[in-house]
């Protein structure tokens, strides 16, 4: 398609060195034929129909962009974002595109021409990169939420802020944990458990400042298998709202300082309850080495390999026999992340740890692979599309009529509990390692 | 050509601004489908939501003289929905997505033409009955496209294709009147069978508004073989057998050698890299005893025409694995180089041997890749070219290749398409599988149809 140019008009200098850039991936784009299978599991087309919207139509834009075919970087850019970065069109492509690498490596090009939002360059490059300021102003944000901030459904456990809706929407959040992971558990420096092994504990930011329960239930669980635990202070984040931006900088900045802290231990295993942050550094770390010293990339190859979500290390490495209960009781059932079960490939493991649980009958969702509509930053940007996605998770969920649903990832549970809250459902959102640790 | 300012106001006010594209980000991604060829970006794109919306639109459109191009989930391999005239509107039909009606008794269904194949067939086993068609696209495409195409599939040989279960219609003609052809009754013999008319008409005739489709009994047993050969007359010997047997398989498909490798390269699943072909055959019925008594004389034949080894699969993982190398086959071979040309170029199922060895004497002489797999039972082989259309020497010798192919299936008694249609890729070819009257003939239908030929201008027939 190449041969193609519609547009004749002169380009910029710095729209060439745009093209020039995104000419770089001409070897990853080309392989996409345009069979358009990906139409068939996007989020974002399923609620719009619209082809920009799908990643054949960005493939396309990108194509076409590098092309000098559509000279206008801030529509591009406008329909890149418009994507949950689920990775669901990579697990179904037939022709094997690079998509996620594609998609990021475009974001940051795109990025670069245009800059960042003055608000993405105060959080990214002057907060997340600073875990000790980040920190301090959450703890303090959640001492104060109380003056703005109204419980909205007791059973799921949301709040809404009315006063605030012009920033955060209409939407239903859990509240800030009063008293976060951080604080709770500093830090921890445990020696090779009965079980063999020793594992950093990578906690995330969001089991961190909103669910520090699910970093509880985990130590818990791990402790009980008899599993050393390293966490050390000062993790910054894994990083991948900076990358889903397009800043690779701040990304790097962020990896960098948690190579520095994670190099410094010996362990067998990274552990998180966090599918997104698992996945980011199994997946995403070693695509984004450009610049890197050669011991930084080993560090990150080896940090890469040990990564692991908590179900599948409990159930792979572990071998904890889970045997499925027949006994019946409350309804659960749970849903897919898509950083989960199409990065990682765990899908089975979770459900195992459910089906074991006693007090529960498991209950299958219609389409629990299908995306929540989260995507990080994705609601924060696009809140409407957001919900539109998520209503089709809820009503797959109260289909089931279930007591619980359960998720291994607390953006996933973030946005179940908003979408279930907003109608009214009385269901629960828990992580499956709560579960599972509610019965040790 | 830029579309005035009043006529989109105009579109808006008939469907709602927000279903109107006129942005080029919106627009540039109607300009292709699935076929290798060069996009074109249409004036306007719209998305009608009902009927009404989409009766107004095609009068709109075409009192303006503005070339209509009709989109579902654009999966062709034709370049049918690509909107090849200056000034073209694309009507995209996704949003048309209604099942109107599942009718269990009188067993039928009404659909709207958005309806995506795979789910209308899962709705219709929710229901207990069956909608054979599968075609390879069937996860995304439309059912819409696949009358348009007349599309086939996996099916064909036992099931039949498209065409075989469409029991009526309605069609938006040139005025945005709706034209009523066909019936919810098994006879009908009340006018033009028109249904059948716009089977493969590739949104030249007219635009579809709702379809009736005939359903029928979901099969009550299956069982699943895989057979090798080291010849592949031998292979073709065997389809011929089980056909003469009166064993109709409901799917027979066919992998060459090359096309074997390419899978074993990228799967690794054990499969046979010495044979010259394998076939996977699948017979079902309503009776269990009478399925096995089907696989076993399968299996005789195959045996007698000399297959190598032969397996059957005895549980449904075992079925599974049996139908791996036949997934497997496109996604192996779009992954081995940049781009994949994907022909389907059909002969009698006689000639299926003397077609193989054609596409491989024309793949060493014009020095490409090429696997073939297929529907060994309907003579409809996907001869796949593997190349890298960046590299203009070596795409012209892709391009002097399929001319070759076409001449060898023509030559064979053959069709320039099994089941991926015409639309701009083989309209070239047309003249030459029938003749000139032929064209002529059909263009006179056309145009009394639709007298400015705005339909899907320049596909087809030109």
């Amino acid at each position: 398609m190449s041969e193609n140019t519609q547009n004749t008009k002169p380009v910029s200098t710095e729209l060439q060195a745009l093209a020039d850039r995104l000419l770089k991936l001409d070897d990853l784009l080309i392989s996409c034929m345009r069979c358009g299978f990906c139409l068939s599991v996007c989020p974002v087309y399923g609620a719009t129909m619209k082809e920009a919207d799908a990643c054949r139509g960005k493939l396309a834009l990108l194509d076409f962009l590098a092309h000098h075919m559509i000279n206008d970087p801030e529509a591009v850019n406008d329909k890149l974002t418009r994507c949950l970065l689920c990775a669901s069109c990579q697990a179904v492509c037939p022709s094997g595109v690079k998509i996620m690498d594609i998609f990021l490596h475009a974001r940051s090009i795109v990025r670069d021409y245009l800059g960042l939002s003055s608000a993405e360059k105060l959080i990214f490059r002057g907060l997340m990169v600073r875990p000790k300021l980040f920190n301090f102003l959450l703890d303090l944000s959640a001492k104060f939420q109380g003056i703005f901030v109204r419980e909205a459904d007791a059973t799921v456990g949301t709040s809404k802020a009315p006063m605030l809706s012009s920033v955060i929407g209409e939407r239903h959040f859990p509240r800030l944990a009063s008293t976060p992971f951080h604080s709770k558990v500093p830090s921890l420096d445990e020696a090779v458990g009965s079980s063999g092994l020793r594992v950093a504990f990578f906690p995330g930011c969001a089991t961190d400042k909103i669910f520090p329960d699910v970093g509880e239930a985990s130590l818990k669980a791990l402790r009980k298998h008899g599993v050393g635990i390293v966490l050390p202070e000062n993790l910054v984040c894994c990083g991948v709202p900076t990358l889903a931006s397009g800043d690779v900088s701040s990304f790097n900045n962020m990896v960098r300082q948690n190579l520095a802290i994670l190099g410094a231990e010996k362990f067998d295993y990274l552990v998180s309850p966090c599918a997104t942050c698992a996945s980011t550094i199994k997946e995403l770390w070693p695509k984004m080495m450009q610049g890197y010293t050669q011991k930084e990339q080993d560090l990150v190859s080896s940090l890469s390999a040990k990564s692991i979500d908590i179900t599948a290390f409990l159930v792979d490495v572990l071998k904890v026999s889970f045997t499925e209960k027949t006994s019946g009781g409350k309804r659960i059932t749970y849903h897919d992340s898509c950083h989960l079960r199409k990065s990682l490939g765990v899908f089975a493991q979770p459900r195992a740890i459910l089906k074991s649980l006693d007090g529960f009958s498991y209950v299958e969702m219609p389409e629990a692979e299908r995306c929540c509509g989260s995507g990080g930053s994705f609601t924060i940007k696009h809140y409407d599309l957001s919900t539109n996605i998520g209503t089709r998770k809820r009503n797959n969920i109260v289909s089931v009529q279930p007591d619980t649903v359960a998720a291994a990832c607390p953006a996933c549970m973030m946005q179940l509990m908003d979408m279930l809250s907003q109608n009214g459902d009385a269901v629960k959102v828990r992580h499956v390692v709560e579960l599972y640790a509610d019965t040790l | 050509m830029p579309i005035s300012p009043a006529l989109i106001k105009e579109f808006q006010g008939v469907i709602g601004a927000e279903q109107v594209f006129t942005e080029d980000a919106d627009l540039q991604c109607y300009s292709y489908d699935a076929a290798v060829l060069t996009p074109v970006m249409p004036a306007l794109a719209i998305a009608p939501t009902t009927q009404e919306q989409l009766c107004k639109c095609v009068k709109l459109a075409y009192d303006n003289d503005m070339p209509i191009t009709v989109r579902g989930s654009g999966t062709n391999l034709s370049g049918s929905t690509i909107p090849q005239k200056a000034g073209s509107v694309v009507i995209l039909t996704n949003r048309l997505n209604r099942i109107l009606e599942i009718n269990e008794e009188d067993l039928y269904a009404v659909v709207e033409p958005g309806v995506i194949t795979a789910q209308f067939a899962a709705a219709v086993t929710a229901k207990g009955l069956f909608y054979p068609p599968d075609p390879g696209s069937q996860s995304i495409s439309t059912l819409g496209g696949n009358v348009a195409h007349n599309a086939g599939g996996l099916r064909g040989l036992k099931y039949g294709v498209t065409k075989d279960y469409i029991m009526g219609m309605e069609i938006v003609d040139f005025n945005g009147e709706l034209v009523k052809t066909g019936s919810r009754t098994v006879k009908y013999v009340t006018g033009y069978n028109m249904a059948a008319l716009m089977a493969a008409s590739e949104g030249t005739l007219g635009i579809f508004s709702n379809i009736i489709f005939k359903l029928v009994p979901p099969p009550k047993a299956s069982k699943a073989m895989l057979a090798e050969f080291d010849d592949v007359n031998k292979a073709s010997a065997s389809v011929a057998g089980i056909i003469s047997g009166h064993i109709v398989p409901c799917t027979l498909e066919f992998l060459d050698n090359n096309c074997i490798k390419y899978v074993e390269a990228d799967t690794k699943a054990g499969l046979p890299v010495d044979a010259a072909a394998i076939l996977l055959i699948e017979v079902d019925g309503g009776h269990p005893q009478l399925v096995e008594e089907d696989a076993a004389k399968v299996m005789e034949v195959c045996r007698k025409c000399g297959s190598t080894n032969i397996r059957i699969a005895q549980t449904a993982e075992e079925k599974f694995k049996i139908w791996e190398a036949r997934r497997n086959a496109l996604p192996a071979l779009a992954r081995a180089r940049p781009t994949t040309v994907l022909e389907d170029a059909t002969v009698p199922r006689s000639q299926i041997p003397a077609m193989v060895a054609a596409v491989n004497e024309i793949a060493k002489k014009y020095k490409l890749e090429i696997g073939t797999f297929g529907h060994a039972g309907d003579g409809n082989l996907h001869p796949t070219i593997l190349c890298d259309r960046r590299d203009k020497e070596e795409f012209a010798r892709v391009e002097a290749a399929v001319d070759e192919i076409f001449d060898v299936a023509l030559k064979l008694k053959g069709t320039l398409s099994g089941e991926h249609g015409i639309g701009l890729a083989k309209a070239k070819w047309m003249e030459k599988e029938t003749n000139r009257a032929t064209i002529d003939f059909n263009l006179r239908l056309r145009r009394a149809l639709d007298p400015k030929m705005l339909f899907n201008a320049g596909k087809k027939f030109v």
